[in-house]
C-alpha cells in the first residue's frame, strides 16, 4: 500500500500553468484508499480545474495504475482525450505517476505527494520507483524519479560518473539522469534542467521525518 | 578580491595559473603531508587537498589542508557531500575559514561503494551545486541554509569540477551552468587527454559567455605506465583516453613510458593553453607528486608570480 495525499492546489495549479486542457487520471488502488486519487477525487479535481477555467479533455481512474501492462491498454481507449490535452495531471502515488510517464509521450504532472509504502512497494516489481520522500518532485524531472533511483539522489543532474547511460556505481544500474535528460528533451522541456534545484525538504520524508504524526 | 586567496589574487591579475593536488595519508603521519608541500610548494599557486578520495578513509581534508598552510601552501580544501549532511557542511566552512584557508571545492563525492568501507551510508543531503550556492550566501549574504543570519562570514574562494566527457554530453555545459549561477568562482576540469573533445566542451562554454563569469583550470595528470592508461580508459567512470595516448605509450621503451607519460601531459598543457577560455591547469599527480615541478618547468610556467601578503 502506498501512502499519498494531495500536493496543496497552489503547487498543482503552477505545475499547470500555461497548459489549458488537462486529462485526469487516479487510481483504484492505493490512492482510492487513502482518499488522494480514487473516484471521488478525480472527480472534484476535475470540478476545481475547470472553476480555474481549465478544459478536462477526459479522465480514466484504472484498477492500479503502478501495474504499466494493465494502464498500456486501459489508456488505449483514451488515446483522442489524452492527444487534446495540453499535459496530464495524476492523482496517485511516484509509482503511479512514472507508469504513465513511461507510456505516454507527453508532460505528466504529479497531483500528490507519496509519504509512506507502508511495507509493500506496488506493482512495479523490477525496480524501486518511489522512496515516499513526501515531497514529490517528478514535475522537475520528467516524471521519472531520481530520488528514488540516482545513486546519489542528486537533483541537479548527473555526476561525473554516468557514462553509456550506465550508473558508475554498476553496469547494470542505468542511469536515471540519462533517462531524464533523453526523456525531456524528447518533450522538448530540457531547459526545465537549467533550474537550480535548492536543498530538498527531507523532514517530510519517512526515513527523516517523524512517522507517528505521518503515518495517524 | 573577494577573499586573501593566493589563487584569486593569480587570476585576478589575469596569470595563467597552476594548481596541484595533495592526497592525506591513510594514518596519523604529519611527515607525509610536509615532505609532500615542500615538494610542491614555489612551483603552484594553490594545492587541492582531497577530501576521502574514492571514499578510502584517509586524514580529513581541512586538517591536512591547514598543515599544507603551515608549510606555506594555499590549501584549497576539497569537500564531499557523500559524508556530511547541511549541518555538517556548515560547520566545517566556519571552522576552515577560521583556521586561515583560502579555497573550497564543492564535489558530491565518489559513491561510497568504491571505498575501503562500502557497506556504509552515503548522506547525499545536498549535492555539489547545492553546496556551492550555501557557501556563497553564507560568504555574500552572511546567511545559513536556513535563511538565519552570522556575524563574521567565511571568505573562501569557491571552486567546483567539471566533467566535459561524462555523460549526457548535452546536460554537461547545463550543469557547468548552473554552478556559475550558484555562485563558482573557479572551476577544475576533469582530466583531460582528448583534447579534441574537451575544445567542442569549450566552445559550447563561450557560447554561452560562461567564460567570462568563471575562471576554468583545465585537468591535466601525468601517467605513470601503460597499465594505468589502460585501466584509465576502461575501468575509470567518466575518463576518455583516446588510443592515441595509450599507442604513444607503447611506442617508446619499457624504461622510458612514465617520462613519455610526462612529456604527454606537457603537450596537452601547451594545446589546452591555446584554447581561449581556459586561465590555469589543475595537474593531479595522484600520489606521484614529486613530478610536478619537471612538469610545470617544461610547460614553461615557472616562476609562479609573487605577491606580498
Amino acid at each position: 500500500m502506498l501512502i499519498s495525499e494531495q500536493k496543496p492546489m497552489e503547487e498543482t495549479l503552477s505545475y499547470l500553468e500555461g497548459d489549458n486542457s488537462i486529462f485526469l487520471i487516479g487510481c483504484k488502488g492505493c490512492a482510492e484508499g487513502w482518499g488522494s486519487g480514487g473516484e471521488k477525487q478525480v472527480a472534484e479535481m476535475g470540478k476545481s480545474l475547470q472553476e480555474q477555467g481549465k478544459t478536462i479533455t477526459g479522465s480514466v481512474v484504472v484498477d492500479m495504475l503502478c501495474d504499466s501492462a494493465l494502464t498500456r491498454l486501459k489508456l488505449r481507449t483514451y488515446k483522442k482525450a489524452i492527444a487534446a490535452a495540453d499535459s496530464i495531471l495524476v492523482l496517485t502515488d511516484g509509482a503511479g505517476v512514472q507508469t504513465v510517464a513511461e507510456l505516454v509521450d507527453k508532460v505528466v504532472h504529479p497531483g500528490c505527494n507519496t509519504l509512506s509504502s507502508g511495507g509493500a512497494h506496488a506493482e512495479w516489481k523490477e525496480a524501486e520507483r518511489c522512496l515516499e520522500c513526501g515531497d514529490c518532485i517528478l514535475e522537475f524531472t520528467g516524471g521519472i524519479c531520481p530520488i528514488a533511483r540516482c545513486s546519489k539522489h542528486l537533483l541537479n543532474g548527473p555526476c561525473g560518473g554516468s557514462q553509456g547511460g550506465k550508473c558508475e556505481v554498476d553496469p547494470d544500474i542505468p542511469c536515471v539522469w540519462q533517462q531524464i535528460v533523453e526523456r525531456l528533451a524528447k518533450l522538448g522541456q530540457l531547459d526545465k534542467l537549467e533550474r537550480l534545484v535548492m536543498p530538498k525538504n527531507w523532514s517530510v520524508s519517512l526515513t527523516s521525518g517523524p512517522p507517528v504524526k505521518r503515518l495517524s | 578580491m573577494k577573499t586573501k586567496s593566493n589563487l584569486e589574487r593569480v587570476l585576478e591579475a589575469g596569470q595563467f595559473a597552476v594548481t596541484s593536488e595533495l592526497g592525506p595519508p591513510q594514518s596519523a603521519d604529519s611527515e607525509i603531508i610536509r615532505r609532500k608541500a615542500s615538494i610542491l610548494k614555489d612551483y603552484v599557486d594553490a594545492v587541492n587537498v582531497t577530501d576521502g578520495q574514492t571514499a578510502v578513509v584517509r586524514m580529513a581534508s581541512w586538517a591536512a589542508s591547514l598543515m599544507g598552510r603551515w608549510e606555506g601552501l594555499d590549501s584549497i580544501v576539497q569537500m564531499t557531500c557523500r559524508d556530511r549532511n547541511r549541518i555538517s557542511l556548515q560547520m566545517d566552512v566556519l571552522g576552515i575559514a577560521a583556521l586561515g584557508i583560502n579555497n573550497m571545492l564543492c564535489l558530491t563525492g565518489d559513491h561510497q561503494k568504491f571505498g575501503n568501507h562500502p557497506t556504509t551510508k552515503g548522506v547525499y543531503d545536498v549535492d555539489s551545486i547545492q553546496l556551492v550556492k550555501m557557501v556563497k550566501d553564507m560568504r555574500d549574504e552572511k546567511k545559513f541554509q536556513c535563511g538565519e543570519e552570522m556575524a563574521v562570514e567565511p571568505r573562501l574562494f569557491i571552486g567546483a569540477a567539471a566533467n566535459p566527457f561524462a555523460d549526457p554530453f548535452e546536460i554537461r555545459v547545463i550543469r557547468l551552468a548552473k554552478k556559475v549561477a550558484a555562485g563558482a568562482d573557479f572551476i577544475q576540469t576533469q582530466i583531460i587527454y582528448n583534447v579534441d573533445k574537451f575544445a567542442e566542451w569549450m566552445k559550447m562554454v563561450r557560447d554561452r559567455g560562461l567564460h567570462e563569469r568563471v575562471k576554468i583550470l583545465a585537468g591535466v595528470a601525468p601517467i605513470k605506465s601503460i597499465g594505468a592508461a589502460k585501466y584509465m580508459k576502461t575501468r575509470v567512470p567518466g575518463m576518455d583516453v583516446p588510443d592515441s595516448i595509450i599507442e604513444r605509450l607503447q611506442g617508446v621503451p619499457k624504461e622510458q613510458v612514465s617520462k613519455e607519460g610526462i612529456k604527454i601531459c606537457v603537450d596537452i598543457i601547451n594545446q589546452v593553453r591555446q584554447i581561449e577560455g581556459v586561465v590555469g591547469i589543475h595537474i593531479m599527480a595522484i600520489e606521484w607528486e614529486e613530478v610536478v615541478p619537471e612538469i610545470v618547468e617544461s610547460a614553461g610556467l615557472l616562476p609562479r608570480p609573487r605577491f606580498v601578503a
